[in-house]
């Protein structure tokens, strides 16, 4: 939206003030996440830039937060738990979210619109009452004794279901466009629906079911609640930790761990857009 | 329906003599039944493991089992009693039985927890009973009750042990609505100290409203300019909205943090720079101030992705066509451009709203005393006061209201429609 | 691998019930504790002489008080945790409400000095359903930097005008409406006399009122001494053992006010139907006597509930006990009857008091 020639002047003045806008509102985007990188290096222990940061001495910077994370056992012990509980429970989510995705984009689905509404529910329904029923239920499902609280069963489970819509919409957004003849043609060409799955549909669907299990990753993965609800001592994950770090003591080792999300994001958000760009070109959409 | 069409004269047949059409039917509706299986494992999947679950929550709203377990006989005597003065002396004296047994001290225990929420002082008045019942050996069991706690001698507590006797009870609802019984088991108000929910429903509706207006405010000016900017800086730019989208809430709410607290980022550069004194330091944080900002901040790309995808959609050249036939850019911009991205203004509208009326993690990080809305007030139920009945009371009202907009959303944008990323 | 180790613990109950059991059989505890410095006190005091003596391996988990998670557990029929250290309402609350073991007062160790057990506790200190071990307290502690001429008493706490700045206070009305009613005047012995009248509770709340704008709550034992030493308030209600470690561990510029103290009890419960229940109790008995207690107040200023103790602890920590007389000058009992009675309807007023 380049200025057209014929612009008069208040509308030439509108344009920069309107740019001026939109710079302040991607300024109040970013600054927040951009904010804790250099202090998360601070040498001393404040949330705030000290007179040696900002005058660039080296003595102003220092790593000691992110030896504290090396250093300690609670760290360590939530970062393992959170790849633990997140690789799990996108497995799982990935798994049953592409096979549903598959009837879900069938055009003789009965209750089609029933279904997608209660398959999806898990993302709609507040966390706070997802992570109270499920506290209840799960540490005595149907009645028996057998409590998936304070497991690690039970929290990939609960992370699994709120993954789970995630994975349906992204890989029914990659369905729509697939041509249905190719299942046609390949099983007219002799190969069973085993075959045809995996040699012909997943290839194509690739994109989308990546990029869905990395959103039912990241649910996991930045997921709080539930984990307050359910998990023990045991399972505590990264943002729980954060959580305590950050209603106790906020020390600046949060400032460190916050750092290393930031870049976990970027590198997500990365391929995210890589396999979006992919799928497009496939389908031959070009801007 | 094979025999009707055999009747019906000759019928075209598939190679092996089955009718056309009943082949066909059977071929759809295998077909039906094999989408349905590829959908089943999940759907199973989420019933049990999220369905069930929440209707079990929300049934906890109105079961009442506490003094029917625990004195079943009594709870079935008060039934008849006509509330007139006090209850018989079959009533006492089968309250004396059951508080004695030993074997009932779980229930018992129950029981006085859940009047004490009805009433204060009937967790004392039973334990006290409980642990004096051993030396009463003989009736009259009125005046021996009595004895131990002249509240045995109140018409109000016999009265609220006969109306909290049901299996189940709307009193959990009314509380959730600051309403509550009276002796005579009409339906009143609060007293005025104890009336909150109500307006903390309310808070929760204006604060998401607020986030809401604040975010479409934000959003479309950049929504805008993404969409008409040449692709490859708009993608550029895109990133800009999606690293945020892509990065922890608790990362974002602890930069939140930093930046508006007392000796923060904020407060220390305006004292840099002379606008304030070092005495006079902004309170942003921990209050009300601290949690729209935040929340404003962390649900903003909700609102821009569904506006950018519809704005990527529309063609610059209405706007260019209503300006050559002289419309000003303004009345250009609102007439002919605004309309036609009323659908994203409703699906991001809507998308904020739902969020941000189940907001917990934020306000209770950031919210301070009057930045807590309903979902914070239902984890004090869950974890503090122990009173699951009202949280799945406040629960099943916030779900509601959230389903209401999940409908309206359906019928606006379609769940099909929903995009990602 | 919990349930394998679960499993293993009751196995190795089933054989002590047997009577197999010797020195030899290890088992496993889970012991849940408040975490930070308190839980750090336990482990040096109870769990690792324990470890030592017995074979077995302790378990630490953390938690932030409160009878939910216990509740869960025993209504579920599936509990994980042996022991709890709980709050005295807590302790009194939970065994009336059927969902903790009930314990044999009588089996406890006499104290060192020969004293019958029953006489070596302070009062209150054994109940049905469990076993103190720490008297700490609930204080106010100020910034020195911050005024010349500190604070003195609870009603300068309510002071604004002669010593302005913020104030942090606990976000449940236990403590606060106690303060507030000896800041006006109530002296101790009658505060819950007082307070056990809607009028009182009125001027409780009143008395609040004039601070409230002032005021920032807390919810975790940490965070006070954090409020402090950031300069987000100047003086700040707070767990006497926090503040002793913000000052004697991190140097901070804190002093403590003693008057008008709040002190209370925190105790040993086991839930009902504890995996390891008897183990539990000998753990118990083993981490409340005489030479345990004392040992324990070494780490963390909180005082032992054994008379026995008293004289064994460290000389240098005496003078940081909440009981220490110098301090213990105008102190109040938590009233456990009280707050189990009253404390739903003061919460629940309390947290609309807080939204208005």
């Amino acid at each position: 939206m380049a200025l057209p020639s014929y612009a008069g002047p208040i509308e030439r003045v509108w344009y920069y003030a309107y740019r001026l806008i939109c710079a302040a509102i991607f300024f109040f985007l970013i600054v927040p996440i951009l904010v804790i990188i250099p202090l998360s290096f601070n040498a001393e222990p404040y949330f705030t830039f000290t007179p040696e940061m900002l005058s660039f001495k080296a003595s102003g910077y220092s790593l000691r937060w992110y030896q504290d994370i090396v250093n300690n056992e609670q760290w360590l012990h939530s970062i393992k738990n959170s790849f633990i509980i997140g690789i799990a429970a996108t497995l799982l989510a990935t798994a049953f979210g592409t096979v549903a995705a598959l009837g879900l984009s069938r055009a003789d689905l009965p209750f089609k619109r029933l279904l997608m509404a209660v398959l999806i529910s898990p993302m709609i329904v507040p966390l706070i009452i997802s992570a109270a029923a499920m506290f209840f239920f799960y540490s005595a499902p149907f009645g028996s004794d057998f409590a998936l609280t304070h497991t690690y069963a039970g929290v990939i489970l609960a992370h699994a279901a709120l993954g789970t819509p995630f994975v349906v919409i992204t890989v029914t957004a990659t369905l729509v466009g697939f041509d249905k003849n190719l299942i046609r043609a390949s099983s007219s060409l002799g190969a069973d629906s085993v075959t045809i799955f995996f040699k012909v549909i997943m290839p194509l669907i690739l994109p989308g079911v990546i990029s869905g299990a990395l959103f039912a990753f990241v649910t996991s993965f930045d997921e709080v609640v539930v984990v307050l609800f359910m998990a023990g001592f045991e399972q505590r994950t990264i943002p729980r930790q954060m959580w305590a770090g950050i209603r106790e003591q906020i020390s600046p080792t949060i400032l460190a761990v916050a750092t290393l999300l930031i870049c976990l994001s970027t590198v997500l958000l990365a391929t995210i857009e890589l396999l979006r760009r992919r799928n497009e070109r496939l389908r031959g959409v070009t801007y | 329906m094979a025999q009707m069409t055999d009747t019906a004269g000759p019928v075209m047949t598939t190679a092996d003599g089955t009718p056309l059409k009943q082949a066909l039917a059977r071929a759809t509706r295998r077909s039906k039944i094999r989408a349905f299986l590829l959908v089943a494992p999940l759907l199973l999947f989420i019933l049990v493991t999220f369905i069930i679950p929440i209707f079990d929550m929300l049934s906890r709203s109105v079961s009442n089992p506490e003094v029917q377990e625990a004195i079943p006989e009594t709870a079935a005597l008060l039934a008849d009693w006509d509330g007139q003065g006090l209850p018989s002396e079959d009533v006492f004296a089968s309250m004396a039985k059951e508080l004695s047994k030993k074997e009932n001290r779980r229930e018992i225990g129950r029981m006085a927890a859940r009047l004490n929420f009805e009433d204060s002082g009937f967790r004392s008045l039973l334990n006290k009973t409980q642990r004096r019942i051993d030396r009463v050996k003989e009736g009259p069991y009125k005046d021996a009750l009595i004895a131990i706690d002249k509240d045995w001698g109140e018409t109000r507590v016999w009265k609220i042990i006969q109306l909290m006797s049901p299996p189940t009870t709307l009193s959990y609802y009314l509380n959730a609505l600051d309403r509550t019984y009276d002796q005579d088991g009409n339906v009143v108000m609060q007293p005025d100290w104890k009336q909150i929910y109500v307006q903390l429903f309310l808070k929760t509706i204006y604060v998401s409203l607020g986030v809401t207006v604040a975010c479409l405010i934000l959003a479309y000016p950049i929504s805008y300019l993404l969409a008409t900017l040449p692709p490859s800086r708009g993608n550029l730019l895109l990133i800009l909205v999606l690293l945020p989208f892509w990065t922890s809430l608790l990362v974002r709410t602890t930069s939140w943090i930093v930046l508006l607290q007392t000796n923060g980022v904020i407060n220390d550069t305006l004292v840099w720079l002379g606008v304030i004194s070092d005495e006079n330091r902004i309170t942003m944080i921990y209050n009300m101030t601290g949690t729209v900002i935040a929340m404003t901040h962390i649900l903003m790309p909700f609102m821009v992705l569904p506006l950018y995808s519809v704005m990527k959609t529309i063609s610059p050249s209405y706007l260019r066509a209503a300006r050559s036939l002289g419309a000003n850019p303004l009345v250009a911009f609102v007439r002919v451009y605004m309309p036609q991205t009323v659908p994203g203004v409703g699906a991001g509208s809507i998308l904020v709203f739902i969020l941000a009326i189940g907001y917990y993690i934020t306000p209770a990080l950031v919210g301070g005393q009057d930045g807590q809305l309903i979902s914070n007030f239902i984890a004090y139920h869950m974890q503090k006061s122990l009173n699951w009945g009202l949280a799945a009371a406040l629960g099943t009202i916030l779900l509601a209201g959230v389903l209401a907009m999940y409908w309206l959303y359906d019928r606006i944008v379609g769940i099909d429609n929903m995009k990602l990323g | 691998m919990k349930h394998l180790l679960k499993s293993a613990g009751v196995a190795a109950v089933g054989v002590a019930a047997l009577g197999f059991a010797g020195a030899a059989s290890a088992d496993t505890l889970t012991v849940v504790s408040w975490g930070g410095a308190y839980t750090k006190s336990q482990i040096e005091a109870y769990h690792k002489p324990w470890m030592a003596k017995t074979g077995d391996t302790i378990n630490s988990e953390d938690y932030n008080g409160g009878l939910a998670e216990i509740r869960a557990q025993v209504e579920a029929g599936n509990v994980t945790w042996d022991l709890v250290d709980v709050e005295l309402s807590d302790a009194v609350r939970g065994c009336d409400e059927g969902i903790l073991e009930v314990l044999d007062a009588a089996d406890l160790p006499k104290g060192d000095d020969g004293t019958a057990a029953a006489d070596d506790f302070i009062q209150g200190a054994v109940n049905e359903c469990a076993v103190a071990t720490i008297v700490w307290s609930t204080v106010y502690a100020y910034d020195k930097t911050k005024f010349k001429e500190g604070p003195k008493t609870i009603a300068d706490f309510f002071d604004t005008k002669k010593f302005p700045g913020k104030r942090g206070m606990r976000k449940v009305p236990k403590a606060n409406l106690e303060f507030a009613l000896m800041a006006d005047g109530v002296p101790a012995n009658q505060v819950y006399e007082v307070l056990a009248t809607p009028k009182g509770v009125e001027r409780a709340f009143k008395k609040l009122d004039t601070i409230k704008n002032e005021t920032i709550w807390w919810e975790a034992g940490a965070q006070p001494p954090q409020l402090l030493a950031d300069g987000e308030v100047v003086m700040t209600t707070a767990y006497n053992g926090r503040l002793f470690n913000a000052i004697a561990n991190e140097k901070k510029p804190f002093e403590i006010v003693w008057d008008g103290q709040v002190w209370d009890l925190d105790l040993w419960v086991i839930p009902r139907g504890a995996p390891n229940k008897d183990r539990a109790w000998e753990f118990i008995k083993f981490s409340t006597d005489t030479q345990r207690l004392a040992d324990q107040a070494k780490w963390i200023s909180y005082g032992p509930v054994r008379r026995s103790s008293f004289p064994k602890v460290q000389p240098d920590m005496q003078p940081h006990m909440p009981t220490a007389p110098n301090n213990f000058k105008n102190p109040l009992q938590n009233d456990f009857e009280f707050w189990a009675d009253y404390g739903d309807e003061l919460n629940e007023r309390f947290n609309a008091w807080l939204a208005s």
